[in-house]
């Protein structure tokens, strides 16, 4: 195979002299390296997992192998969502071997010295990597945040390789690490929107959508968005914007200019002119029901972070309760922030079932019998028509409010024509 | 039914993704294929839209161009591996690192090695009948058709 070269500690652990569970993950990594050609590894600062959601008994034969063998993290590691809502017993609707399997894994986890904090959205509260560092994050969403918004380096880690690279603190020097996979290789130009669909969620959405089918897995370059990464919103709208991205098309890095970290030069790039009704288009393939009656909404895929409580907070205010139940994912720190800031108080009183550690597409939360459902999330509307069997519509938030409290559809397209 | 045309010797030569040495007839996938939500627990293809659906993977080597889709599918790979519902070797087009995880996971855990050997897009087409799948430690991959030794 191609030459790689390993220094002296990694060889070390790859012989076995930090013990079993670090020479188990060593022989991942370098298996995955040697595959892919890579000469060299590279050392990561901080790990996201998401192997802790249950597939079935041999990701757990493995996560407890790694726990017998004396496995711990080498360096500081998140843990994506699990199959269950640890704070809410009884909300998911699993059976007794799956609820077992489930808890079992993510007890493995921990017990490797992962951060029980169970969210597909890491970096809203704590875990930030710095600009360049390099990284090792699984889960397609947090992927994109942390290489586009944040300016960290990681390639598409998943099951399996996430943990390795947590216990032996390395991965391949290969992908998304390099300066040369990182350049755009083409623009979506966006200067013809008008300005105020950009204040919608559900337009972030849509264009993700638009990103994921142009880019597929290229690295693209977004120019003519409004924003700027210290508003405490244009987090949120990229959130959405490479959630749905690499749901619809696998991107994992993408460029605002203007508004994300990186430099990037898109002279002589090949560019696609983005247009409000292309946007209305994108909007309308993210949902497969037509505009009526929904029986209930689901929020918070990527999970809800405080600032997206505070809105919806506003958006309820004292208004009616909800006619169809409202199931908004978070993670337990954002709840636990929201809770403090008073956010949770409204919300609760129009009937909102918040949950947690988890999300709705994933598991079997929403009540039996729901069959269309409202979301300002691209990545649900992606996801739950093949997972769940459902029909969505996508809509702003304010739309989604409006709708859960009338139990239909309702829109406000002005900003869409 | 006319027999397959065999692949012939010396055969196809490529590089190693995950050492491992097995035969079996091959089955062609026409697209890319998700292990995870596309291939069952009894090893057949699952995903409604696959080319392939309802065929079985369970002993075969499977070529295809490569995997698709979800990190998950390292996961459902080595579960097929240890409940012996696997295909027996993958000959794939590109370097896919998903499914390589999957085989190194099942090696660790269960002794079983999956080989996977990464050949010329064009001439892993031409595979077909029973072939004897070698992916050497070394880096050097063979293919080879019939009953050979």
């Amino acid at each position: 195979m191609t030459a790689l070269r390993l220094t002296g500690d990694e060889q070390a652990m790859l012989d076995g002299e930090a013990g079993e569970a670090v020479a188990i993950a060593m022989r991942l990594v370098v298996g995955v390296a040697r595959a892919g050609g890579a000469r060299e590894l590279l050392p990561v600062g901080s790990v996201h997992v998401d192997g802790c959601l249950y597939h079935g008994p041999a990701g757990l034969d493995l996560a407890e192998r790694l726990v017998k063998s004396g496995g711990e993290v080498a360096v500081r590691t998140t843990l994506n969502v699990g199959s269950l809502d640890l704070l809410h017993p009884g909300l998911v609707r699993a059976d007794t071997a799956l609820a077992d399997g489930a808890r079992r894994l993510m007890d493995a986890y921990v017990a490797l010295g992962c951060e029980p904090t169970w969210t597909c959205a890491p970096y809203q509260l704590s875990h930030r990597p710095a600009f360049g560092t390099h990284v090792a994050w699984a889960e397609s969403n947090a992927i994109a945040f942390v290489n586009s918004v944040l300016g960290a380096r990681t390639d598409r880690y998943g099951d399996f390789l996430d943990i390795a690279a947590a216990l032996t603190g390395r991965v391949p020097a290969a992908g998304l690490h390099l300066d040369s996979e990182r350049r755009p290789v083409l623009v979506l130009d966006c200067s013809t929107v008008r300005a105020d669909l950009w204040e919608q969620h559900a337009a972030w959405a849509a264009l993700g959508m638009l990103l994921g089918e142009k880019a597929g897995t290229r690295v693209a370059a977004l120019t003519g968005l409004p924003g700027s990464l210290d508003d405490g919103v244009t987090e949120d709208r990229l959130k959405a914007l490479g959630a749905t991205a690499a749901s619809a098309g696998g991107v994992a890095l993408f460029h605002v200019v203007g508004v994300t970290p990186e430099e990037v030069t898109t002279d002589g790039l090949p560019t696609h002119a983005v247009t409000t009704a292309d946007l209305l288009a994108a909007r309308g393939r993210l949902s497969t029901a037509a505009d009526g009656l929904i029986d209930a909404v689901s929020l918070g895929t990527p999970h809800f972070s405080v600032t997206e409580f505070a809105a919806l907070a506003r958006e309820v205010g004292e208004g009616p309760r909800f006619a169809v139940p409202v199931y908004v994912s978070t993670s337990r720190a954002v709840l636990a922030e929201a809770t403090r800031l008073g956010l949770l108080a409204p919300l609760e009183a129009a009937g909102a079932r918040i949950v947690t550690d988890t999300c709705t597409y994933l598991t079997p939360v929403l009540d039996p019998g729901v069959r269309t459902v409202m979301t300002s999330s691209g990545k649900w509307a992606w996801y739950a028509p093949n997972n769940l069997g459902i029909d969505t519509v996508l809509g702003s938030l304010a739309e989604c409010v409006a709708s859960a409290c009338a139990g239909e559809v309702v829109r406000d397209d002005d900003a869409w024509s | 039914m006319t027999p397959a045309p065999e692949t012939p010797a010396p055969g196809l030569y490529g590089r190693t993704l995950h050492v491992g040495e097995a035969r079996g007839a091959v089955l062609h996938l026409d697209e890319p294929l998700s292990f995870w939500g596309g291939v069952g627990e009894d090893g057949t293809v699952v995903d409604v839209h696959h080319p392939q659906h309802g065929q079985s993977l369970t002993g075969r080597v499977v070529v295809m161009r490569s995997g698709r889709g979800s990190s998950s599918s390292a996961a459902v790979l080595a579960q097929r591996l240890q409940d012996g519902t696997a295909p027996a070797a993958l000959v794939l087009a590109s370097c896919d690192t998903i499914l390589v995880v999957g085989a190194l996971v099942a090696a660790e855990l269960y002794d079983v090695h999956l080989p996977i050997v990464q050949a010329d897009p064009e001439a892993i087409t031409t595979l077909a009948g029973h072939v004897h799948v070698t992916a050497r430690l070394s880096g050097e991959a063979l293919v080879r058709g019939g009953a050979c030794a």
